[in-house]
């Protein structure tokens, strides 16, 4: 998967999560959870989503990897390569 | 509906034991994710301690007070569009006690007011105080007390302490002695937006989440008490149930922690390191209740919505749970809180210890009883003049009643206490396929709570599942 296809997959599943999110004006490199209205209980919706679509199982350590956006396509490009 | 037990499978991917809000939490979650689940539940209708009963034409509520605005979401996301537009907002919370007599809405801003006007707090210490403790976590270091938090903004302000406090305490039995984290999330939890129930009472929630079970195909057994958790090799191998095995790949079990490990699993199915931590494990304190039910053609005009009464000097966690406490919380609910149903009760709670119970002989029992009711009675008057002419029903329970009904450890109504948590979640790494869900660690408690605790443990149990294929 490419870093474009990771980016709009977790806008997709966090759309799904809030469909009233906006990401108009969302920074990538800045925390997720404090631009969009997610809390702890989202991120865990994404880890469970992640593991329904792509069968990735992320080790709760691993959560903080997922904060901002760009953190969530670095962590998982290795981890979707063959996807 | 539910269905008989003779129509269960012989197999499922999960069975789910209990079905108070975290079990059918777990259950509807897991059925949507494509397992096959079963769900047993000992008592005759669902909903565990989320549940209500029927006397001489009136619907009472054992556990529906008030919580969270975060209901909301959580009730979209992990059911469904229907329940959750059936939040509303409680507006009229009352405080009276001999320290201060308040109304409010009972969130940051209203707070923040009256603690600057009333309490004469100045506005910088009140935010400082709110910043903290919306910035708690669970996993955050649990050194510090409630009582030591409360000290370092709030010194020597009892009345203070009292309204932060007092509420609390009913809301999840923490008590000042607690990790200050107990407190903060779930106190901070509440200052969101205020205080929220369900309109059309606990017996409609639970049928609309007993349709939602059936829509994702979760195959629902009442009456049915499991006796034990099959464990072969350090494995969960199914549950066994009325002389049947059901064999199960995962076991969710929403009974206490300390039921499952002791009655249901057994303690050898566990290492001596895990059950030297299990057995630290202190169960919270139970409740008593009174329910009151007033005349069909007698009503009255709003008195509030949820009261916090005391006539003891100052709060103490220790007297909130005495026998004769003179501290009880009066929730009122009105014909708006089941449209259609025009009728009026008050259910009055206490905070309560077992062993204060326990002991009685069948006679003391019943005075204590009555003593209770008529204690009751005596408070309600200050805010229902007249109460006595106005009802046509009353009874009590006491935690003699909570264990009877739920099988919680020594009546306990709000879990366990913070040192529950670890154990709880780390259960399936002891026994591959065991799960708990259900109050524990303070925090996990309450509907919102539970609720939220069901959707940690399924995620839990799906990848469990997974790497198992």
């Amino acid at each position: 998967m490419t870093r474009d296809a990771i980016r709009d997959l977790i806008l997709e599943i966090i759309e799904d999560i809030d469909e009233d999110a906006d990401f108009d004006t969302l920074e990538a490199d800045k925390p997720l959870r404090d631009q969009l209205d997610l809390d702890s209980m989202d991120f865990l919706d994404i880890v469970m989503e992640l593991r329904k679509r792509h069968k990735l199982q992320i080790p709760e350590e691993d959560y903080p990897e997922l904060a901002t956006l760009d953190s969530c396509v670095n962590y998982l490009e290795p981890l979707l390569a063959d996807a | 509906m539910p269905v008989s037990f003779s129509q269960t499978a012989d197999q499922y991917d999960v069975v789910v034991i209990g079905s108070g809000l975290g079990g059918l939490t777990s259950a509807n979650r897991l059925a949507y994710c494509g397992y096959k689940v079963l769900l047993l539940e000992y008592h005759s209708q669902l909903g565990g301690l989320a549940t209500w009963f029927k006397r001489k034409g009136h619907i009472f509520d054992v556990s529906l007070h008030g919580f969270p605005y975060g209901m909301v979401k959580t009730c979209k996301k992990y059911w469904n569009r229907e329940i959750m537009n059936s939040i509303v907002q409680l507006k009229n919370i009352i405080f009276d006690n001999p320290q201060f007599q308040l109304k409010t809405t009972f969130d940051r801003v209203d707070f923040t007011e009256k603690l600057i006007s009333y309490f004469k707090i100045p506005k910088t210490t009140i935010d400082a105080f709110f910043a903290r403790v919306a910035g708690m976590n669970f996993y955050d270091d649990q050194s510090m007390t409630t009582r030591e938090l409360f000290n370092e903004y709030f010194p020597g302000r009892s009345d203070v302490h009292r309204l932060l406090m007092e509420p609390i305490s009913y809301a999840n039995g923490s008590t000042l002695d607690d990790p200050a984290i107990t407190y903060g999330i779930v106190f901070s939890n509440f200052m969101n937006k205020g205080v929220f129930t369900f309109e059309g009472g606990t017996d409609k929630l639970i049928k609309m989440m007993t349709v939602e079970l059936e829509k994702c195909g979760v195959t629902i057994c009442t009456n049915c008490k499991v006796d034990r958790i099959i464990v072969e090799q350090g494995k969960v191998k199914g549950v066994e149930c009325r002389g049947k095995v059901i064999a199960a790949k995962s076991v969710v079990s929403n009974s206490g922690i300390t039921n499952t490990i002791h009655n249901l699993a057994g303690r050898d199915a566990f290492s001596d390191t895990f059950m030297e931590k299990a057995d630290k494990v202190r169960v919270n304190n139970s409740s008593c209740q009174v329910y009151i039910g007033i005349k069909e053609d007698e009503g009255f005009d709003d008195i509030g919505d949820l009261l916090f009464t005391s006539k003891a000097a100052e709060f103490s966690s220790t007297e909130l749970c005495d026998l004769h406490t003179k501290s009880k919380t009066f929730s009122v609910y009105y014909p708006k809180t089941r449209p259609g149903h025009n009728r009026h009760t008050i259910v009055a709670s206490m905070n309560a210890n077992y062993k204060d119970w326990e002991a009685f002989s069948d006679e003391q029992y019943g005075q204590e009883k009555e003593s209770l009711i008529q204690r009751t009675l005596l408070d309600l008057e200050r805010y229902l003049p007249g109460a006595k002419e106005k009802i046509d029903w009353i009874e009590a329970a006491t935690p003699r009643t909570f264990n009877r009904y739920t099988l919680h450890t020594r009546g306990t109504s709000f879990g366990t206490k913070f040192e529950g948590l670890d154990i709880s979640r780390n259960i399936f790494k002891e026994v591959g396929g065991l799960f708990h869900v259900g109050s524990v660690g303070i925090i996990m408690s309450g509907w919102l709570g539970a609720i939220n605790y069901g959707v940690i443990v399924s995620n839990d149990v799906d990848a469990y599942m997974r790497s198992n294929d």
